[in-house]
This record gives C-alpha cells, structure tokens and sequence, in this order.
C-alpha cells in the first residue's frame, strides 16, 4: 500500500484539459496527479454508465493521492455537454457509445501518460459498471496498458442477442488477446455479471492461461463501491479497493 | 445490474423542464441504474427534444411497481376519455 504518514508532504492538482482520443478527436478529461518530479505509475479511469460525473472525478483523485497520475477522459464528449446525470440519459437513449470510440479513448489517454517525463512507463485501467467492462475490453484490444481492473462490468459475456452496431463483439470473445493481468472484483448478489457469467469468464482465462485474479464478494451486488447509492458495502468496498492497490502496486510499481 | 436495455418512441406533446416548457420529440424508456431513486435499478423514462439540446429533458425513475402502476394509470384514463369524448 501506499506509504502514508502524517509528517509528509502532500500536494496535488487536478484540472480539466484537452486530449486527443479516438479518430484523433480531441476530448475533455480529468487528470489529477501528485505534486513533485516522480516519477509515478499511471491509471486510466473509465467512467460507469451514469456518466463522467462527481463520483469519477472523487476516484481520480483518490488515485492521485494514492500515487498515481489519473486520468479519466469524458467517453461521452461526443454526445455533447450537459450535466452529467442529462449527459447519461442522453448517451442511454441513443444506444450507449461505440467500443471502438471507448478503446480509443483509453488509447490517447495511455499514450498521453507515457509521454509524460513524470511516468514510470507503467500505466493500468480500472472502470466500473460499463466501464469495468470496457477495461477489460481495452486491455484486449490495446498492447500498451500494463494492468487492467473490471469491477462488475456487465455483459463482458454479451449474449448474441444483446450486441448491436456499437458493440457488435462480445468482449469474451476477445480473451485470447488479453494482453496484461486482470483484477477482477464482483459481487455474489449481482445480476449482471451473475456469479455464473463471472465464471465463464474465468474459464476463458483458463483456456487461455492469462494473468488473472478474480474476487467475488459476498452480500455485495453491482456497484458496492458507491457510497453514495444503496448498493454500498462498507466492509466490502474497504477490502476491494485495498486489493485493487495491492495489485496496481504489483503490476505498475510505485512512486520512485 | 448494467443492463442497457432501452426502448424509445417518438411522442408529440410539451413538457415542462428545467428552463420551461419545450415541445417534446421522442421519449426513452430505459431499466437500468437512476440517477437519484434509491434503486440498485429502476423503470427510468425521459422524455426529451434533439432540438434543445440534453438539458431539455423531463425525467422519472420509478421501481417496477411504480412503473406498472403508471401504465395501468395512463391506459385507464385514457379509455376513459376517449369513451367520454366519442360518446
């Protein structure tokens, strides 16, 4: 974990600014990073359904004081400004957004961390809800990120039924090229992923020997992080996020 | 639970948002996450217009049991009225 004690320094920033993503777009993201030269690992966040909003902007700088330089890039930039909670509504209606728009997102976003003198090299992903699904579906189509967190993202396994012109793979369907390890983090009272489909998962991973761990939380359902919703976990939430760090330590290293 | 299941129609009529009323163009119904109803998931409908843009929204989440009332509710009225008025 990270070192933290109350004699040290601590600083930070955290501002809004212009990234080139997907198709060279240029998008708005979040970024927050600790103050001093570094250098620092990087995370990419990938916001949940209900859009680019005041929970994601918390999680950044949770990571930046963590240690980390985080960015979360506005995946719904395309669809226009509003608040957050219209922006999601306005993004649901129309179908939700493009994987290949996602991943190219997360694509600028990596490439503009490692560009950073400030970075170690080493950047991860971590999403939730949609977004945990489309960070496991970035680290399959991407060969730049180096560690991946799904937490409960939804339909990795996407019946046939529920593809459409936007997300027209099933992201299980791309486990072979998984190309960093996964941390996983679910909880047994979800209904999307079940316990089931988690597991199928799972054995694609098997198949196809990959660097995983998977962590199914018990009388947690979807989204027990959020402490603002009634699906927070106290006691789960804890344990998650200190297994989330523990494993970005391991793969992404630390503040040197 | 993340579903993305979202119907949608195109619907005439005005509703009363934020910055007034606007006349409304297509109303999506979705079961998913609320924003504010305090729901692991919820029956949301928004009714919106293109035209002016996302603020321009009327919204409710509503539980399932809300959600069937309402349509009992509307169906109902609506027989009702247009029995009145034809007869």
């Amino acid at each position: 974990m990270h070192p933290y004690t109350t004699d040290m320094y601590e600083g930070m920033i955290a501002e809004t600014f212009m990234l080139q993503g997907y198709n060279g777009d240029m998008i708005n993201a979040y970024y927050a990073r600790p103050l001093g030269p570094g250098t620092f690992p990087g995370v990419v966040l990938i916001h949940h359904m209900p859009g680019w909003d005041e929970l994601y902007r918390e999680f950044t700088r949770k990571f930046a004081h963590h240690g980390y330089l985080a960015i979360s890039p506005n995946i719904y930039y395309r669809f226009g400004h509003g608040s957050p909670d219209d922006m999601s509504a306005k993004v649901r209606g129309s179908g939700g957004v493009a994987d290949d728009s996602v991943v190219g997102d997360v694509e600028g976003s990596v490439r503009f961390l490692k560009s950073l003198p400030l970075c170690n090299g080493k950047v991860g992903v971590f999403g939730t809800c949609s977004g945990g699904r489309q960070a496991f579906l970035a680290a399959c189509k991407l060969d730049t990120l180096d560690a991946a967190v799904d937490c409960w993202g939804g339909n990795v396994v996407q019946p046939k039924e529920k593809l459409t012109s936007k997300q027209p793979v099933a992201p299980i369907d791309y486990t072979k090229d998984l190309s960093c390890p996964l941390l996983g983090l679910f909880g047994e009272e979800d209904q999307n992923p079940t316990p089931q489909q988690v597991d199928t998962l799972e054995e694609e991973l098997k198949r196809y020997r990959k660097n995983y761990e998977f962590h199914m939380f018990p009388k947690a359902a979807h989204g027990f992080f959020y402490y603002d919703r009634p699906a927070y976990r106290q006691e789960q939430a804890v344990d998650g996020w200190k297994k989330l760090f523990s494993f970005f330590e391991k793969h992404l290293g630390t503040k040197s | 639970m993340c579903t993305g299941i979202v119907e949608t129609a195109t619907v005439s009529g005005s509703g009363k948002g934020p910055q007034g009323w606007f006349k409304l163009e297509r109303v999506n119904v979705s079961y998913d996450h609320p924003t504010d109803a305090l729901l692991e998931h919820a029956l949301n409908i928004d009714f919106v217009s293109q035209k002016e843009g996302p603020g321009a929204r009327v919204a409710v989440e509503l539980s399932s049991e809300s959600a069937r009332k309402l349509v009992e509710a509307i169906l109902t009225t609506l027989s009702r009225g247009e029995a009145e008025r034809l007869g």
